[in-house]
């Protein structure tokens, strides 16, 4: 409960320019200076803050020195503090993915060989592409921008919708399949094509938060696997996997065997 | 063992903010941002 409050509140603060939405603009306030520590696109008509990843995609594209110390920094101090607790508690697609997944259907297991797809995002649609060929492919791709930004924009300004090509058709059909996904499988963008969470999971080993499970007194019951939206067998693995978002529902243990902590060294 | 990389690699992140703050790289942040992104709406 504590964390779909979180994950709500923190939809509402990325996106309270409300007035956006009613006049079809952007907001361009000062504000806009500040990186999004959840993935929330910059073009959605009511956000107030950056998209980190667009960000990032920006600079490596157009910037002199290719890099963002600022964009990075932030992300890095964010990880460094939670590892991916911003993916659990202050996601707004990632509260999406939450609530498709409560649809009743058939579910299925994401593959774990896709789950490095998201490292492959990353480096190849935020990183080399963008930089060989001075586009941002990752935006260009992503259903996030289309959700939030790019159906706002074309139902709003009949001027851009005769710009409507194929790419806006491959964004809609990337958005349909995610969505579609999302109803039958556990937060699936976040498995395998977050980009944002990339950076955040290599964060996950070393963070100041930490979830540790104690082996002697685990008793096998999965309550924890069940209870995971990223299905991780946390009487397994412990906390400490890169899938790990720190929603800390596996904390929620019958015999007290999962536990989170706060230390700043190791 | 103690180990201090957690706080090592804040300290880094913290220095990575600064610098790229007196690198001036807030404003460029803030002029991308308040444009619509033409590729992230599917047009460009």
């Amino acid at each position: 409960m504590k964390q779909r409050i979180s994950q709500i509140l923190s939809a509402l603060l990325y996106n309270s320019y409300i007035y956006g939405f009613i006049v079809g603009t952007i907001y361009q306030g000062n504000l806009k200076f500040l990186n999004c520590p959840g993935f929330n696109c910059y073009s959605c008509p009511s956000a107030i803050f950056a998209c980190p990843i667009g960000i990032l995609q920006f600079f490596t594209a157009y910037g002199a020195y290719h890099l963002t110390l600022y964009t990075l920094g932030f992300l890095g101090a964010i990880g460094t503090v939670g590892g991916r607790i911003i993916c659990g508690w202050g996601c707004p697609f990632g509260l999406l993915q939450d609530l498709l997944f409560k649809i009743k259907a058939p579910k299925l297991k994401i593959p774990s060989f896709l789950y490095p797809g998201r490292y492959v995002t990353l480096i190849l649609l935020v990183f080399i592409i963008p930089y060989v060929t001075k586009e941002p492919w990752f935006s260009k791709l992503c259903p996030i921008g289309t959700l939030e930004a790019g159906i706002a924009h074309i139902l709003y300004n009949a001027d851009l919708r005769q710009f409507i090509g194929t790419i806006f058709a491959i964004k809609i059909i990337i958005l349909a399949g995610f969505l579609a996904w999302m109803i039958v499988s556990k937060r699936p963008f976040c498995r395998t094509t977050c980009p944002l969470g990339a950076i955040y999971s290599l964060f996950n080993r070393i963070s100041f938060l930490r979830v540790t499970v104690d082996k002697n007194r685990c008793i096998k019951c999965g309550k924890c696997h069940n209870n995971c939206p990223v299905s991780i067998k946390v009487y397994e693995n412990g906390g400490a996997t890169s899938q790990c978002i720190r929603c800390l529902r596996c904390t929620d243990c019958p015999v007290g065997a999962i536990s989170y902590s706060f230390k700043l060294t190791r | 063992m103690v180990r201090h990389s957690p706080k090592i690699i804040f300290l880094l992140a913290v220095v990575s903010i600064i610098a790229g703050v007196l690198l001036r790289e807030p404003s460029q942040v803030f002029d991308q941002a308040i444009r619509i992104c033409l590729s992230c709406i599917g047009i460009g």
